[in-house]
Order: structure tokens, then sequence, then C-alpha cells
């Protein structure tokens, strides 16, 4: 399933030919930072910004994509421990990073999730976008349905073509050993003993930083996303009351339709025009059942997945505050010694350099997020219009198919 | 006023000429009803299930009719309550009997037999608390009437009806169905009963509908405010969600237009229940006339037997007067020869009424049965009409909501 783009939208995707070096022997130069400092190049986050720094152009349209990722093929497992459901996980490319062209594993959820708690591990930078949610309350929502399975598949699918079509997420190794992996469990245990490579952990964000000033675009973000999550919840309410009323209309519906049948039981020359009104009504019936659906599976989730981006977004601005708080009260504790120093610490200059980092990967995220945010929306409301033009579609061509029999002369027969 | 009862239900009560002693009488009488004699009341109403005559369970309501005594002068003394339930079919076989042994007299009527639809009620039906009160009091105000009537107070039916549990009105009510109906009249009050009931069936489910489908439309308004709000947050996006947003509000708004429309449809079936009714008048005027005619041919076959019996002096029938006779002895042939010809008068007078009433009976018959073909092909006519404007308001309604929705499609496209 190709993820559809507009070819004007900012799909920043660097796909290096065989002939150019790789992103390791980039970082070996000495490279520096637009305003001097030398850059450490040895965390494999900066050297992944810098490469989004070097970015030629980043308006490539999908065409030059080259790393196709599918998820599909929903199966059920049956254990003497557990009952689970795996997806078949595809994968089609020319990089080099990968050995072979094509791959295709199976996956289950809990592999997902590992995924994406390792991408924010070691891209802390970026956003991630949301995995569907974990827990479903057992009894409430049947985990084995075709719907609930269907709606799964299509948020996981989604999930994985937006780490593939991210220009620094989807080179992450984690990523690749995911997409091809025989065995990922005994990559997973490994995974366990090693240390982070950062040292530090940024997973705790509870709470806002104070800081001496705020870059003015993750301010704005912020306030943004407060408010578009509030809307975001307002039309998810404002969707279930119309399905709920959709329902309810629908089962007075069911009643009316047959009463006209045994109304036209009763009938000699009505008969054939009141059962026909009747099955009418029994295609409208059935159109409402099909919008109410759709609206369900598709809409919704779709609705509370981008909730779930804003939360992760959220999330990423406040790790950035973090970062950004920690580098000024180190700079403060700097200050305070009244030090003659030549040269600022090496580890404020770390620092400094996290800062910008982070800003800079995160405002290449935030626009990214933007644009696929703009497209999925339009994309969303569009398919709700399509889908009560189809209803209304299916329901007008029953009742104008019935206008001849109600006319219909009974000579003329 | 005894009658005998052995030629079966009694003639009607007043004669065509009345002497002026009997008038007075008469008024005395009016004093004299029932309610004089005892207080009647429906005080309760319970609900009811059991089995029907084709053994399907069925809930019905039961009412409770009290009488007492009415103490004139004693006071202190309250004379103890006899009660007894009934159910509303059991008043109907009481009115019944009442319009086929009295059929001159206006009876008075009976309180609805079915909830009439109700726009703003979701659940209107015979079961409804304020259908079910509203009808006690209908069937207390039936039964004061009828014990306030000079004459129909005075039937001993009616008064085991109100005071015996069994009243021998299931059984009376067997004899006074019409022995050689119309076989399309019977029908055609059954077609009528149940056009009715479909009808009525048809507006309350079709009231409900309504309502929800308002439900839908104005929900979808809330969209118009969010849109809006939104808008005002985004860059790009923000005049495509303001635009869509309109049309949200414009789709919300096209309901209450399109519900007024369908007022006129459920109208035009109203139109044919209350004409349910009025089919239905006229298969009961039949029936009467036929039951008239029947028991007028019965009269005439008894005072035929009787008058034979005594010109030739043999008793067939077992009669209390034959009885009589025998134990206290035979009449004089004098008496005899008088009794033969009042008889013969009667019969003669019996016989042209007799043709009368079947030149009566046919002429109803012919004339009514070709109003009814009117009627049916005026039925159809109409309904279809009904139908076809009712398919087009739907075909109106699915157009709008696909204009609506097509031009919040294009505002989203431009996001």
């Amino acid at each position: 399933m190709r993820h559809a783009r507009d070819s004007e939208e900012a799909a920043a995707a660097l796909s290096p030919s065989p002939d150019l070096p790789l992103p390791r022997s980039i970082a070996d130069k000495d490279l520096s930072l637009p305003n001097g400092t030398p850059v450490d190049t040895s965390s494999p986050a900066s050297s992944s910004s810098l490469l989004n720094r070097l970015q030629l152009d980043d308006d490539l349209d999908g065409e030059t994509r080259d790393l196709f990722v599918t998820v599909d093929d929903p199966k059920k497992h049956v254990c003497t421990m557990e009952t689970y459901i795996t997806y078949r996980v595809t994968t089609k490319t020319t990089r080099a990073e990968f050995d072979l062209p094509e791959y295709s594993v199976r996956r289950r959820y809990q592999d997902f999730d590992w995924l994406r708690n390792k991408l924010e591990e070691s891209q802390p930078t970026h956003l991630i976008p949301p995995l569907p949610e974990k827990f479903v309350m057992k009894g409430v929502v049947d985990r084995f349905s075709e719907e609930f399975v269907e709606t799964r598949r299509k948020a996981l699918d989604k999930f994985l073509k937006r780490i593939a079509d991210h220009p620094v997420l989807s080179f992450n190794e984690h990523f690749n050993v995911f997409l091809t992996a025989k065995d990922l469990n005994a990559y997973k245990k490994q995974g366990m003993a090693l240390l982070s490579k950062m040292g530090e952990s940024v997973k705790y964000v509870t709470g806002g930083y104070k800081l001496r000033s705020r870059p003015l675009e993750f301010a704005a973000m912020g306030e943004y996303l407060d408010v578009f999550a509030l809307k975001l919840g307002t039309i998810d309410r404002i969707a279930q009351r119309i399905i709920k009323e959709q329902l309810e209309y629908l089962v007075e519906l069911r009643e009316y339709g047959p009463v006209y049948s045994t109304w036209g039981g009763l009938e000699v020359e009505l008969g054939e025009p009141l059962e026909g009104v009747s099955a009418c009504i029994g295609n409208c019936c059935t159109a409402l059942e099909e919008l109410s659906e759709d609206m369900t599976e598709d809409f919704l989730p779709v609705l509370r997945e981008y909730i779930l981006y804003s939360e992760s977004m959220k999330n990423v601005l406040k790790k950035r505050d973090q970062v950004q708080a920690e580098y000024e009260a180190k700079l403060e504790a700097v200050a305070l010694k009244k030090e003659d120093r030549p040269k600022v610490p090496t580890d404020v200059e770390k620092c400094q350099d996290r800062v910008e980092c982070f800003n800079a990967d995160l405002k290449a995220d935030m626009e990214r997020w933007q644009n696929s945010k703009r497209q999925d929306f339009r994309q969303l409301l569009m398919g709700m219009a399509d889908k009560n033009i189809q209803y209304y579609e299916k329901c007008l061509t029953a009742w104008e198919s019935i206008i001849p029999l109600l006319q219909d002369k009974p000579e003329t027969k | 006023m005894e009658r005998s009862r052995e030629d079966g239900p009694e003639p009607p009560p007043l004669p065509p000429e009345e002497p002026a002693a009997e008038q007075r009488g008469r008024a005395a009488a009016m004093e004299d009803c029932l309610l004089k004699k005892i207080e009647i009341s429906v005080s309760e109403a319970e609900k009811r299930t059991g089995r029907n005559a084709v053994n399907m369970q069925e809930t019905y309501t039961a009412y409770l009719i009290e009488t007492r005594a009415v103490e004139s002068q004693t006071e202190g003394q309250c004379s103890p309550v006899d009660s007894l339930w009934r159910r509303y079919s059991e008043f109907e076989l009481l009115r019944n009997y009442l319009l086929v042994t009295f059929p001159h007299i206006v009876v008075p009527p009976l309180p609805e037999k079915r909830a009439e639809f109700v726009w703003h009620k979701l659940s209107a039906d015979n079961m409804d608390p304020d259908f079910v009160e509203r009808r006690r009091i209908g069937l207390e105000n039936f039964l004061l009437r009828v014990a306030s009537h000079p004459i129909l107070c005075q039937d001993k039916i009616f008064y085991s009806f109100l005071t015996q549990a069994d009243s021998r009105l299931k059984a009376l009510s067997a004899t006074f169905r019409v022995k050689n109906p119309d076989k399309r009249f019977t029908e055609l009050k059954h077609y009528s009963d149940e056009l009715q009931s479909v009808i009525s069936h048809l507006l309350r489910v079709r009231a409900r509908v309504a309502d929800r489908l308002y439900g839908v439309y104005k929900v979808h308004g809330n969209y118009g405010r969010v849109f809006s709000e939104w808008s005002a947050i985004e860059k790009e996006m923000g005049d495509g969600l303001q635009s869509a947003g309109h049309h949200m509000d414009v789709y919300s708004s096209s309901i209450d237009d399109i519900l007024e429309e369908e007022e006129h449809y459920a109208d035009q079936l109203k139109e044919y229940l209350f004409y349910a009714e009025a089919l239905r008048a006229v298969c009961r005027k039949h029936e009467l006339m036929q039951y008239d005619l029947e028991m007028a041919a019965q009269d005439l076959t008894s005072k035929k037997q009787q008058c034979e019996e005594l010109a030739t002096g043999t008793v067939r029938t077992f009669s209390l007067k034959g009885m009589t006779s025998k134990l206290f002895g035979q009449e004089t042939p004098e008496q005899r020869e008088a009794k033969i010809k009042v008889l013969e008068e009667q019969i003669h007078e019996g016989e042209e009424q007799l043709k009368s009433k079947n030149l009566e009976g046919r002429d109803f018959v012919k004339t009514a049965w070709a109003d009814i073909e009117r009627f049916k092909e005026q039925k159809n006519r109409d309904l279809k009409e009904a139908l076809i404007s009712y398919a087009v308001m739907q075909i109106s309604m699915c157009k709008k909501g696909i204009q609506v929705w097509t031009n919040a499609k294009e505002c989203f496209s431009k996001m």
C-alpha cells in the first residue's frame, strides 16, 4: 500500500545512490557548525542531524523514494500460553543498508511497541509516529474481531510508512532489524544488555521547565498543539454522537419499513407499491449501516491517532525544553564560578551542541508533521464527505427506482 | 313490563303509539334510573397477562367496576362495595348487545379502542399510563350514561355486567351474531380494522423516525462551530475548514423544512385512518340491518307456529303459557278465536314488515356496495399519490444531502 502523497509535499527523503559516501564517512571528516564551533560526531544523534542539515533538496517527490513498507495479512496464532495476532511486514528497497531488495517477516504488536521504544531511545530529538492504543478493555472490545484487527493493521501500516518516509528515522538500525530479522526476539535480548549510547535517559518529561527564552517556533507549536488536541477531542465526541444518533435512527427505520410490507399484504392494487416502499427503506437501512461502520472503522481511529501524535509531539517539545534547561543551568553555574577561562568548558559546549541539534531536528520534524497533518486531515475529511455522499447516492437510487413502480397503472401491466 | 323470553331476544320496548298513561309512567321511570339505586365507578386499572383466543400470550388492561347501593337516609352505615374486573373487550360486547337489543336507541359510545397516534409521545400504545387513565374515565362515563338512560338502565344483562362476574354476556353474544352476514361486508369490516391498525402503527413509527433523523442532522451543526474554532489556529488549512463548517451548518438546518414537508404526508395517511372508521360504520349498519331482518323473520316464524298450534290444538313447542293453560284449564273457544285473530293480524303485519325490510336491505347493500367500490378507487388513487409524493420528498432530501457534502468535500480538498 503506497502512502499517497502530494507532489507539493515536503517529502524529505534523502536517497544516497551507491556512489555517494555513507553517513558514517561524512561524519569522519572535520566538520563544524555554522557558528564555528567543532562538532562532536561520535553520537549517532548528531551525525544524523548533520545529515539533515546537509540535505541538498528537501522537496523531493515520491518518485525518488527507495524504501517501501507494507503491513498486511493478519493471522491469529493460538498457543498454550496465549493467543495473538501477527502481521506480515513486507519491505521493498534499493538501499545499500539492506542486504536484499525484498523482505517479508511476521511481527506482532509487541514488536511494533518495542520498535517505537527503541526509536524514542535512540532518536530522542525526533518525533516518533504514534502506535494504535496498546491496551483494550477485554470484554468491551473483541481483540480478535475482523474490524478491530483491520483497524489496527491500518494504523500499524501508517506507523511504518511514516518511519520509512522519514529521512533520519528510516536509517535507524533498529528499524532495519525490525524489517529484516527472521528472529527479532534474539536481537531484542541482545539489545537489552547494551547500554544506551546516549548515556542519559530523557524518558521522564513531566512538568515544564523554566527557560530563559523559548525559541518562538517551539512556543508557538506548544500553544498550537494545546488547542489542536482540544479541537480534535471535540470532533471525536461529535463524530461519536453522530454515530450513536445514526444507529438509533436505524433502529426506528428497521421497524418502519416492515409496516409498509404488512400494509401491502392487506391491499390488492396497492400491494406492490407498498412492498416496493418497504424494500426501499430496507436498502436505506443497509446504506446507513455501512456509513456508520465506515465512520467507526476509518474515521474515528485516525482522529484518535492524531491526538496521540500531538501528545507525542508535545513530549518531544518538553524533552527539548529539558535539554535547553540543562544547558542554561550549566551555563549559569559556569558564570557564577567567575573563573577566568579563555574558552567555554567542553561539557557546556556539548550541551549547547545538543540544544542546537535538537532544535534543528525538531524544527524539521515539526514542518514534516505539519505537512503530513494537512495531508492526512485533507484525506480524512474528504473521505468522510465521500462516505456521506455515497450513502445519499445509494438512498437516491433506491427511491428513484420505485417511482415507476408507484406510478404504474394496473392496466399497463 | 314483563315479557317472556321464549321467542328469543325482546322486541323493541317502545310501540309506535303510546297511551298518555304510559308516557307519564315513563317519566316516572326516568326518575327511577339505576343511578338512583346504586353508585357505579370504574376505580382502578391493572396490567394483566394471559392467553388469548388463539392461545398466544398477550398483555391487556383490566378495569375494576365497583358498585355500591345508595344509602338514601341512613348515615354512618356505608354499604359494602361490590367489585369485579373487566377488560375493554367485555365492554365492547356489552355495547354490541345494547346496540342490537335496542336498535332505536342512541347507545352511548365507548372510549377509543386504540391509542391514537400522538406526535410527541415516543411510545404511545395501549399500555401507556396516560391512555389507560383516560380510558378508565371513559369507561366509567359509559357505564354512568347507560345507567342514567331510562330504558337501557333497566336491562338485566347490563345489571349483571355490573354485578356478576359471569354475566352470560359471552354466551349471549353468540346469539347476537348475524346468522347470514353478507360475506363482503364481513371482509370489509375486517379490512377496515386492519387498515386502522396498520396506519396507526405507521404514523407512530414515522414520528419516531422523524425524531431520530432530526437528532442526526442537528448534531452535525456542532461540526460547524468546531471547524470554525479550529480554522483559527491553522494557516493553510484555515479557509477550507471554515467554509466546510459553513456547509455543515446548512446541512444541520435543512432538516426543519424536510420534516415540515413530511407532515403533509402524515396528514394524508391520517385522513385514511379516519376513513377506515367511516368504512367500519357502514359495515356496522349493514350488520344491524341484517340482524333486524333476521329477528323479524324469526319472530314471524314463531307467530305462525303459535297460530298453527292454537288452530290445531297441538302443542309442538314448550312454553310457559302452554303449561299454565294445561295446568289451569283450557281456554274457551271464544278466547282461542280472539287469540288467533290477533296473531293473524300480527302475522300479516309482520309479513309486510319483512317484505319492506328485505327491500330496504337489498337497496342498502346495492347502494353501499357501489359507494364502497367508488371509495376503493379513490383510496387507491389517493394513497398512490401520497406514496409518490413521499418518494419525491425522499429524493429531494437525498439530493440536498449530496449537494451539501459535495460542497464540503470541495472545501476540504482546498485544505
